[in-house]
């Protein structure tokens, strides 16, 4: 490439506007790079990024299709596939060997987490049918998948920070986010927190370390990497870790495998969950994933993995907690499959008996049962009972047909906040005029039946935007 | 000093007076394979300054995690060609992250920077400009420089904005332009054209590398060669041209653009991707919406054609500058 002389009116038109004299490190010699280490130039075994690898001969012995588990000693149980970590069995009782030492959660925490749990369900029926009745555009459920969702949660701090796909809206619930928040941005209300700007269920809020939820698949993954890089490198948040939510067919992502690999080799403490509930919309996991579900993916990024029985909370609480535990001590990051299954419909877009059978959900819903399975276990320990269970019911279904109730009357957020916060600082004047042109045709077409109808239900009935009117530019 | 260099010390400006700073992307610790980061994970440790797994999703994707949690993140995609990858990240996610949310969580605080535009010989993968593919992209910001000074200034000023910014260098003047630059720490402000030659009777509006094909395109339009002369007649050789350089794609800076066409009745504007929805398409409906009653002349665009950006053949591909001159003289005799 030949040297290109810069003309002179290309040249002198630095003028920079900010000038700060105390930094003058770029100014000096960088050490000479003979000094310096560079990685891969010691030997680390006879093959390049690996330590060590047996050599075979044997074409067939070479070829192999599956990742082993750590050896059992002794439990029979372990072939087939990867082992799932449970405590509770089918009913609530603690399994064979396992004490209230090892589950190690008070009845104030046990308690809360059913309660919680029954939440759940309480408000996707409600919005389910107001959906239905077309009092709000679009829902998702969380039905089946309770104790994936809330014993997660519970083996967390709260200022943990949380990046879910969709699914997960329980985990504010155990956080206290008020229901009012909740059902404010399921109606686009004027105090969602995030402006009435998506669809039902996208929740964030900083408050609870909840990062807002996107509807692409697994674009949260690479990013709760870079949050725990982040967290690391954060003076006072040292023992927090990230948890990243998603399910198995978002695992399918190319994403999946980018945040996977990141947050491995930049040694992130972030705990990737991931809820295996058999189906992604239609698509069984047959059709998602040859190998051994997701679990199986986890050490060939070299990552500490665990597989848990999602519908037993409290197994999946103390996976969390061990899991954090590692994350932090080891500073990596660690995956956790937890099985459950999708008992409800994947969205109110979707009828899933179309791909399935109703008979087969009834009978994953009476057989494992997560709801079930935390009852009985608090009712074994005298910390539950059937009357508990009616009031609490019947208290859930008030709070959310009131606050349900309180968020149908609210207004939308005022129209020209559709305008602002695409960018942080002035807005750029293509923006202000075009809010300037949207104004001047409310003006002269606000009238039409469809627009004031609309317009009524924003705060302010849209009259926030006649100060724009005078001020079109060009 | 060499654009690469500048690149490099507004980098370790950032990362001498922000402790939250941090450089990655594919082999930046070891320099960078056009060294615009050499010896900055040596002074700043490889724990700010490191390899990331060879992914551009991924490197996009971290960024913006990074940022969110309030870090200043300064990613590098190894080539603007290899940017698409991480598309979705920089518009579904990045770009939206503000407004989705609320105001919030923000990834204000990454900064995309990525190698662009022809290099003599880069064939399809090493010579794309990538810019026309972010203009769409509410809530980005997007910077190209045309030299050392530039680039530092507005590398520091996209790194310190409050948005993410997609920051594309021109490969072909990392070492062939070179200027004396400030050895302080400095900010160019973002969305600021700049006139860089006055004029009043052509708007002659480019970015980045082609603004010297612009320049020598000056000079052939005052002093044709003997061969060529003929088709630049007497009355165009006195031409007064007003360059601007655009510098920033999004949000662009019609103010400038604008004044300027309504001043001199014409413009072309000048860009290395092909024309078909290139930036200059933009810049041609606004220029008629606003100067509409002043245009003497179409607006006219030269830019690369609507090929893919070959390998041999690339000085028929580029914007080079007789192309550009034919394209004023066409303009001024319309």
């Amino acid at each position: 490439m030949s040297r290109l002389r810069l003309p002179n009116h290309l040249r002198a038109s630095a003028r920079p506007i900010a000038v700060s004299a105390c930094n003058v490190n770029s100014a000096r010699p960088f050490a000479s790079s003979s000094l310096l280490r560079k990685d891969g130039d010691e030997p680390q075994g006879h093959l390049p990024g690996h330590p060590s690898s047996v050599f075979l001969t044997s074409l067939n012995d070479s070829f192999f299709d599956s990742v082993k588990p750590k050896t059992l000693s002794g439990n029979q149980n372990a072939k087939g596939g990867i082992p799932t970590y449970r405590l509770m069995d089918g009913v609530g009782r603690l399994l064979p060997g396992v004490t209230d030492e090892m589950v190690s959660i008070t009845q104030d925490e046990a308690v809360k987490m059913y309660r919680t749990m029954l939440l759940l369900p309480q408000i996707d029926v409600i919005l389910y049918n107001a959906q239905r009745q077309g009092r709000i555009s679009f829902m998702m459920t969380s039905y089946g998948e309770e104790g994936a969702v809330i014993g997660s949660a519970a083996g967390l701090d709260a200022k943990d920070e949380v990046f879910a796909q969709y699914r997960e809206s329980g985990v504010l619930l155990w956080r206290d986010f008020s229901i009012d928040h909740y059902m404010s941005q399921v109606f686009g209300a004027e105090d969602d927190l995030c402006g009435g700007r998506q669809m039902p269920i996208h929740f964030g809020s900083t408050q609870h370390h909840f990062h807002t939820i996107s509807s692409p698949l697994a674009t949260q993954i690479p990013q709760a990497a870079g949050a725990g890089y982040a967290l690391k490198r954060t003076k006072g948040r040292e023992g927090n870790v990230v948890i990243c939510y998603f399910g198995e067919g978002a695992a399918s992502e190319g994403d999946f495998h980018a945040g996977m690999n990141l947050a491995s080799t930049t040694k992130s403490p972030v705990i990737f969950f991931v809820r295996n509930n058999g189906y992604a919309i239609s698509t069984p996991a047959a059709e998602q994933f040859r190998g051994d579900g997701i679990a199986s993916r986890g050490p060939g990024y070299g990552m500490l993995t665990l597989r848990v029985d999602g519908n037993d909370a409290l197994a999946v609480r103390s996976a969390v907690k061990a899991a954090k535990s590692k994350a932090l001590s080891e500073q990596r990051p660690v995956l956790i499959e937890a099985m459950t299954y999708r008992v409800g419909h994947h969205s109110t877009s979707d009828d899933s008996s179309a791909y399935r059978s109703k008979q087969a959900v009834e009978s994953w819903k009476q057989m494992d049962n997560p709801l079930h399975r935390m009852r009985n276990f608090l009712t074994d320990r005298g910390w539950w009972n059937d009357t508990l269970e009616e009031e609490t019911k019947t208290q859930h279904r008030k709070t959310v047909i009131e606050a349900m109730g309180r968020a149908e009357k609210k207004k939308r957020p005022q129209l020209s906040s559709l305008f602002e916060g695409t960018y942080r600082g002035e807005m750029p004047s293509n923006l202000k005029e075009q809010r300037a042109e949207l104004a001047e045709l409310l003006e002269k077409y606000g009238s039409l039946p469809g627009w004031s109808k609309e317009l009524a239900k924003h705060a302010n009935a849209g009259k926030d935007m006649e100060q724009y009117r005078e001020k079109r530019q060009m | 000093l060499r654009s690469q260099i500048a690149i490099r010390d507004a980098q370790a400006h950032i990362l001498s007076s922000d402790p939250t700073s941090l450089v990655f992307g594919e082999d930046v610790a070891f320099g960078g394979v056009f060294r615009s980061t050499m010896g900055l994970a040596e002074t700043y440790g490889r724990e700010r300054v490191f390899n990331t797994p060879l992914c551009e999703q991924g490197i996009v994707g971290f960024g913006i995690g990074l940022a969110d949690m309030g870090h200043t993140a300064i990613a590098e995609i190894q080539f603007g060609d290899y940017i698409f990858p991480a598309f979705d990240q920089i518009v579904n996610e990045a770009a939206k992250y503000n407004y989705r949310s609320g105001g919030q969580f923000g990834v204000g605080k990454l900064t995309i920077r990525a190698p662009c535009m022809g290099v003599g010989h880069g064939a399809l993968y090493h010579s794309q400009s990538v810019e026309q593919f972010f203009m769409g992209v509410p809530g980005l910001k997007v910077v190209v420089p045309r030299s050392p000074i530039q680039a530092k200034g507005l590398l520091a000023g996209a790194v310190r904005d409050d948005n993410p910014v997609v920051f594309l260098e021109p490969k072909m003047l990392y070492r062939s332009s070179v200027e004396e630059v400030p050895l302080d720490d400095f900010t160019l402000p973002l969305s600021d054209a700049e006139v860089v030659v006055g004029g009043k009777d052509l708007t002659l509006i480019s970015w980045g590398a082609p603004l010297y094909a612009c320049v020598e395109a000056l000079d052939i339009l005052k002093n044709p060669p003997k061969s060529i002369e003929k088709h630049f007649p007497a009355s165009v050789r006195d031409a007064s041209v007003e360059v601007i350089d655009l510098r920033t794609i999004l949000p662009w800076d019609r103010e400038t653009v604008v004044q300027s066409v309504a001043k001199t009745g014409r413009c072309v504007v000048v860009h290395e991707a092909p024309v078909t929805a290139g930036v200059g398409a933009e810049i041609a409906a606004e220029v008629q919406k606003n100067c509409f009653l002043k245009l003497e002349a179409p607006v006219m665009r030269v830019g690369g054609w609507d090929t893919p950006f070959p390998h041999v053949g690339e000085l028929f591909y580029k914007p080079e500058a007789v192309r550009i001159a034919d394209a004023l003289v066409k303009s001024l005799t319309f």
